[in-house]
């Protein structure tokens, strides 16, 4: 496979224009001893021969499992009309816009992904994306230190304990304190928050699917003038009050679950939305709307002196590539979706999560830990260790849910069962009589 | 053209949820209390499918991709993205895969081309780098720049040194300093002569505290530094790490590898270098690739071979650095990157190189009748130009010439950039663009060199031909408008 358009007769030309007689004269720069000799890599092969390996790679994996598994990352249904228009070359072969006249589709585009990030989220002005819901809850966290000065940071444990972990990594070299409790207890926030604080983070719906008013503790984060940090899952902010209703000052969020396949974990895409005041010290690219020297409306990338390209070491971020085709993605879904659809969507994951703890918790010994209310998503008491149900679950073609033993060890019974509008009557009906089953 | 929220009428609709079969009383039951809901539906657009895709479809038409024509833009190496790899990815083996399937009891089984998938990228991009082991985690380039500063920084705390700065040449990407930044590390910045790092230079500013180096080579003038084995060796003697920015790492494929420039640490663009799609600014990967002795510190998890030859995924690696991505990578880039690397082999990989080079030089000396390059001699896959020439005496700056190549129908290359050149043209052809374009960009330049010559104010009224002409980028960023009011 080869993608070089030049013929030997085209390389002989271009050779003769430099006055060279090979390729090689123009690699000597490089000292002979550090040249490479042999390079071990396979042959090249035909289109149709790689097409056929990946496929034999992809039908290797259990993708048909029939899936309540979440953990903050979900199966919806996605339009055809997404991917229909994300496949638009003009789209996906473009990089970032750095010369807006000739890049007002994909600018446009964010500048409307933004509005709609604003809009779901409740908040001021969102930026272009992040990587993911992890990596923009540990540039909120940044943010926080920067604007206070302070150097500890409050995080709930039942915010995503895989986001937390990774918090823990990014911040091992930092000057930063994480302190992570569960807070969802306002008496506990209250105990912890002081002078030193720098933010709180919390989750809503919860890592375990529960949704809070989290408006007394934000009130109390802003008494004591630190930044209030919400992750909050997108879809479920179709019916669920939202950050900037509470009070939040940052909200993060991960996109996956508009309009992205679940693919083995990326790529996803890192929502955050912010209030006015702290526009200016949000990472990432932004961008806005102007008029250009005519008049006319047009978009650009502004606010770019937070950046690395121009502040370097100074910079808000270091982040250069975003996910702006994910970005791209969700506006497109949100948009097939519209404002009833969103509520629409939210409502029926709920009423089917609800069926599904319905039939579940007339399973002996099967019982609900929380008390509700949930979006999609619960913790269920088993009799017996979690990972074991989900083993036996597997060979009965189901993907179960996620055993939470794994990130918390005192829950090792403990099972989370996320369900979507993907999965229908019949399907929770037997689920739940396979988890009967297997019990 | 109007914006998608202007476009909506009320009780539009595209998308339409099946007739709920779960009873009524599921609904009712999880009605929220007031406080618990929003006051109101977020104002989304309300509209049909057909105006949904019309208005993206013309958005789209308002771009200029690589699919449309030649884009030279320098650093960014905006080469043909082929199609076959978008196929592979939708696969519904890899788009519907679950990743926590593999965290769950014997999930692994259920993973096993997924995780060949990463295992064989790593191992194809440890032999084109020389490294020991890579990971696939890192989300983008800087992503990985932050990995590997992470991974040195583990590294020094395991040795029990006390290191604070990170040393970078003036002519490094931006990202550098800002990542050495964002890992808690000190930024020197190493003099260059014409983009190049000397080891006189270089010596003046090393010292015991210098955790690592960072370097892209060839540099962001697309000049190979002859002398980087030096470097690394006095890096070496003060137990730093060489810290490889692999963004060029497409202009010495089958040429040189990493390792053996003395390089301890990489990152690889796999939007660059293995054709991914850019998307806008995204999404890409960055994976990192590290010498023996770094790999202990690499991020969890990491896909290990089973001697029967199956492949698990290891989380208990105790000096690990931890989670620096929710999973195992953009893995939809990964793999386009690995369709990619496969279908080229060895041969195809040494001719992205080869051609990448000569058409850069190619361009070189085309360009030289009019144009003044940066510096002088053979480039490898990139070449920078500057216009301060052309600025001084006739008040045409490089901001002009990218505005004039637009209407010449090319993408214009990146300007001001790198920052240590005056009115920086940087021009990257890439091994994918013909001959005949390469031509019809010399011609198009030429006529603009002759424009700024003689009727410069022509040049600052550029671009005529696009929906919009040059923004109010102060008006912009004085009183940003980020997003639309909801009244309107």
């Amino acid at each position: 496979m080869d993608f070089t358009p030049h013929t030997d007769q085209d390389r002989a030309e271009m050779l003769q224009a430099l006055g060279l007689q090979s390729v090689d004269q123009l690699f000597e720069v490089i000292p002979e001893t550090l040249r490479t000799r042999g390079w071990d890599l396979p042959p090249p092969l035909s289109e149709l021969e790689v097409s056929d390996h990946l496929r034999s790679l992809a039908e290797m994996n259990a993708h048909k499992l029939t899936c309540f598994l979440g953990g903050g990352f979900y199966d919806h249904f996605i339009p055809a009309a997404v991917d229909a228009l994300l496949r638009r070359a003009e789209f996906y072969t473009v990089y970032t816009p750095y010369q807006a006249e000739i890049s007002q589709g994909t600018l446009q585009a964010i500048y409307e992904y933004q509005t709609a990030v604003c809009r779901l989220y409740g908040l001021d002005a969102a930026n272009a994306s992040l990587y993911d819901g992890g990596t923009a809850l540990f540039e909120a966290c940044l943010m926080a230190i920067r604007k206070t000065g302070r150097k500890r940071v409050l995080v709930c444990t039942s915010v995503n304990p895989i986001y937390r972990v990774m918090l823990r990594s990014y911040t091992a070299n930092l000057n930063i304190e994480l302190v992570e409790e569960e807070l969802v207890d306002l008496n506990k926030l209250s105990e912890l928050i002081d002078s030193r604080t720098a933010g709180v983070i919390l989750q809503n719906p919860d890592f375990f699917g529960r949704i809070h008013d989290f408006t007394a503790h934000f009130a109390l984060t802003r008494q004591h003038k630190a930044l209030a940090i919400l992750n909050s899952y997108p879809v479920a902010l179709g019916l669920i009050k939202t950050p900037g209703e509470m009070g939040a000052d940052i909200a993060v969020g991960e996109g996956q679950s508009l309009g992205l396949p679940l693919s083995f974990g990326g790529p996803y895409l890192g929502i955050m939305a912010v209030r006015q005041d702290l526009v200016r010290s949000m990472p990432g690219r932004i961008v806005g709307r102007t008029v250009d020297i005519l008049g006319r409306t047009g978009y650009c990338l502004t606010l770019q002196t937070r950046e690395q390209h121009i502040r370097r070491e100074k910079a808000t971020s270091n982040i250069c590539t975003n996910q702006a085709l994910c970005a791209v993605a969700a506006l497109i879904h949100l948009c097939l979706l519209g404002k009833k659809g969103l509520v629409e969507l939210a409502r029926l994951n709920m009423a089917q999560a609800a069926y599904a703890r319905k039939r579940l918790t007339a399973i002996p010994e099967v019982e609900l830990v929380d008390q509700g209310p949930w979006f999609n998503e619960f913790r269920l008491r088993l009799p017996v260790d979690a990972r074991m149900v989900v083993s036996r679950m597997i060979d009965k073609g189901f993907s179960p849910g996620f055993p939470l033993g794994r990130y918390y060890p005192d829950q090792a019974n403990h099972l989370l069962v996320a369900v979507t509008e993907k999965r229908n009557k019949e399907e929770i009906g037997r689920f739940a009589e396979a988890l009967e089953a297997v019990l | 053209m109007k914006t998608i929220f202007q476009k909506s009428r009320p009780n539009r609709r595209a998308v339409m949820f099946p007739r709920p079969r779960v009873p009524q009383e599921s609904f009712e039951e999880s009605l929220l209390a007031p406080e618990l809901a929003r006051s109101k539906p977020a104002e989304l657009p309300e509209m049909a499918e057909v105006d949904v895709v019309r208005h993206f479809t013309n958005l789209s038409r308002l771009n200029f991709g690589v699919d449309v024509g030649t884009y030279p833009l320098g650093s960014c190496t905006m080469k043909y993205n082929p199609k076959f790899t978008e196929e592979l990815a939708r696969l519904p083996g890899f788009a519907l895969l679950h990743p926590l399937l593999p965290q769950l009891r014997r999930g692994g089984l259920l993973t096993q081309g997924a995780l060949q998938v990463l295992f064989e990228t790593e191992q194809l991009l440890c032999r084109i780098t020389g490294m020991d082991g890579f990971t696939m985690q890192p989300l983008a380039g800087a992503h990985g720049e932050l990995t590997g500063l992470m991974l040195m920084a583990a590294y020094h705390r395991d040795r029990g040194n006390k290191k604070a700065v990170i040393l970078t040449p003036d002519s490094s990407h931006g990202t550098n300093p800002a990542s050495a930044s964002l890992a808690g590390y000190e930024v020197v910045t190493v003099p260059t002569e014409k983009g190049i790092m000397r080891p006189e230079a270089f010596k003046a500013v090393l010292n015991p505290s210098v955790a690592g180096v960072m370097m892209t080579n060839p540099n962001t003038l697309g000049l190979f530094n002859p002398y980087v084995k030096e470097i690394a060796d006095l890096a070496h003697s003060v137990d730093a790490l060489m810290y490889y920015d692999g963004a060029n790492l497409n202009a010495i494929l089958g040429r040189a590898k990493p390792a053996d420039l003395g390089f301890d640490i990489v990152h690889l663009n796999l939007h660059k270098t293995f054709g991914t799609p850019h998307g806008g600014g995204g999404p890409g990967a960055g994976p990192v690739g590290v010498v023996e002795k770094l790999e202990e510190f690499m991020p969890i998890s990491r896909v290990i071979q089973r001697s029967d030859g199956t492949l698990f995924l290891d989380y208990d690696r105790p000096k690990s650095i931890g989670y620096i991505a929710p999973f195992y990578g953009n893995f939809g880039v990964i793999i386009k990157a690995y369709a990619y690397i496969l279908g080229l082999g060895d041969r195809g990989l040494r001719k992205v190189a080869d051609d990448a080079v000569l058409a850069a030089n190619y361009l070189r000396v085309k360009l030289a009748d009019h144009w003044q390059a940066a510096v002088e001699g053979l480039c490898m896959h990139e070449v920078v130009f500057t216009a301060s020439d052309k600025a001084e005496k006739y008040g045409v700056h490089a901001l002009d010439i990218a505005k004039a190549l637009i209407d010449e129908g090319f993408h214009p290359p990146t300007i001001y950039f790198p920052l240590v050149v005056k009115e920086a043209l940087m021009f990257e052809p890439t091994e994918t663009e013909n001959k005949e374009n390469l031509d019809a960009l010399v011609a198009a330049m030429e006529r603009i060199a002759l424009a700024a010559e003689k009727d410069p104010e022509s040049l600052h009224a550029t671009p005529r031909t696009m929906p919009v002409g040059r923004l109010d980028e102060v008006l912009a960023a004085r009183k940003p408008d980020l997003a639309e009011k909801e009244e309107y």
